[in-house]
């Protein structure tokens, strides 16, 4: 139980997935103009990365480690992932159309983003069970709701502010997460 | 230079059209390997490789591929190639292996792999679609390298694992590296500093009535081309 607490920690504040693996950058970037969509695309994403991370680690462990085929991970891994995606839409679409609504657009950004095969491969580089691999996988995007919302306030408080013309747009945005992941680095006294 | 020539593309991908900086793709390995010059010279060969013979193959099954299921197909190839590249690193060069750790296989989502495949490759014969993926490789090579050589100069006081800036010891005076600089936040000055001179000089550029984008060096002067946001908006 301590260990699973420890990973929830380390993987949703001290190794941030975005501030300190630059993984899932583009979406960090691309979708966190606004407050809503940010954590829009956090909740599709916990949704997404914590069953991608579940059935990667079924797969893994019961047919590809079986038949000695580690080798195919990356091969396998996206294609569970793009067609999970796929399947995912089309299950919200049918069974759960409020749902849909307010995830629908970001789902397909997801097959693309890294952090989701990023935490498949990390779950089988750091040898965690399946139990282990599925709380990475939550608290990752759990870290990475945690830091898209807290980019999009700032980026709402920002907006108007007065920054030289060669500045504006994607540098302040880059100097942001900079100075956001200074603040993050506090947290590495934690564990 | 005419279009679609090996040398045309060559000149696109590492200038025009330059991955990094001008379409800004592939953020990520972007950020994440650039702690050293060398970890991003050989992150970008290792790209150039998997984009050089993804768009070889892309190309060739262009016409085989039905329409439906393009991207699927697609990932597949690229992501044969990183596991390919991936053993031959693990077999020969294992210290860059252990360096570059997770983002060797994490090339199979890096955008610029997908989009020339999409916006080039699978429109284009091979030979061709095989030298936008080396041009475009070897821009994205070029520039996380200088990514790299600054985040290295500035954290450590070395280039290529070369002492450049001599460090202070016992008394001495010398350059006090700026850890943070190869660390997770100095990824993002480093880049934010380098965005924002591009947009200095893309403003002044605008001033002064050339487009950069259109790269009037290389045309045949803006007389013949139809932008009109070229010439300062003179033309109306």
């Amino acid at each position: 139980m301590k260990e699973l607490l420890i990973i929830l920690v380390s993987s949703a504040i001290v190794h941030n997935v975005v501030l300190s693996q630059f993984l899932g950058l583009c979406p960090f970037f691309g979708v966190s103009k606004k407050t809503e969509t940010a954590v829009g695309m956090g909740g599709a994403l916990v949704f997404v990365i914590t069953l991608s991370s579940f059935v990667t680690g079924l797969i893994y462990k019961f047919i590809l480690v079986p038949s000695g085929m580690e080798y195919l991970q990356t091969i396998v891994f996206i294609l569970i992932i793009a067609a999970l995606v796929q399947f995912v839409e089309m299950f919200l679409k049918k069974c759960v159309p409020s749902l849909y609504q307010a995830l629908g657009v970001y789902l397909p950004l997801i097959t693309t983003n890294c952090a989701v095969l990023g935490v498949a491969l990390t779950n089988v580089q750091d040898e965690y069970n399946i139990l282990q691999g599925t709380i990475n996988g939550f608290a990752t995007a759990v870290g990475f709701t945690i830091s898209i919302t807290l980019m999009a306030g700032i980026r709402e408080k920002i907006q108007y502010n007065d920054i030289p013309e060669a500045f504006k747009g994607f540098p302040t945005v880059l100097l942001t997460a900079g100075l956001m992941a200074i603040a993050f680095f506090g947290f590495s006294g934690l564990i | 230079m005419k279009a679609n020539t090996p040398a045309e593309r060559l000149v696109n991908g590492i200038i025009k059209e330059n991955p990094t900086f001008v379409l800004v793709l592939g953020m990520c390995p972007t950020l994440a390997v650039t702690t050293s010059a060398i970890n991003g010279i050989g992150m970008g060969l290792t790209t150039t490789v998997v984009l050089a013979m993804s768009n070889l193959m892309i190309s060739l099954l262009r016409k085989f591929i039905p329409d439906g299921v393009r991207m699927p197909a697609f990932i597949v190839v690229v992501a044969s190639f990183v596991t390919i590249v991936q053993m031959l690193l693990q077999g020969f060069i294992p210290s860059l292996y252990s360096a570059l750790g997770i983002y060797i296989p994490l090339i199979v989502v890096n955008c610029i792999i997908l989009g020339r495949a999409e916006a080039y490759a699978s429109k284009n014969p091979p030979i061709p679609s095989l030298f936008d993926g080396i041009g475009m490789g070897l821009g994205f090579t070029l520039s996380i390298t200088c990514i790299g050589a600054v985040r290295e100069l500035l954290g450590a006081g070395q280039i290529f694992g070369q002492q450049i800036l001599p460090l202070a010891a016992d008394g001495k005076m010398g350059y006090e590296p700026i850890t943070i600089f190869i660390l997770a936040p100095g990824a993002f000055f480093v880049l934010a500093m380098l965005a924002a001179l591009q947009n200095k000089f893309k403003v002044g550029a605008a001033k002064r009535g050339i487009d950069p984008s259109e790269g009037c060096g290389c045309c045949s002067g803006c007389d013949s081309c139809n932008n009109t946001m070229c010439k300062g908006g003179k033309q109306a």
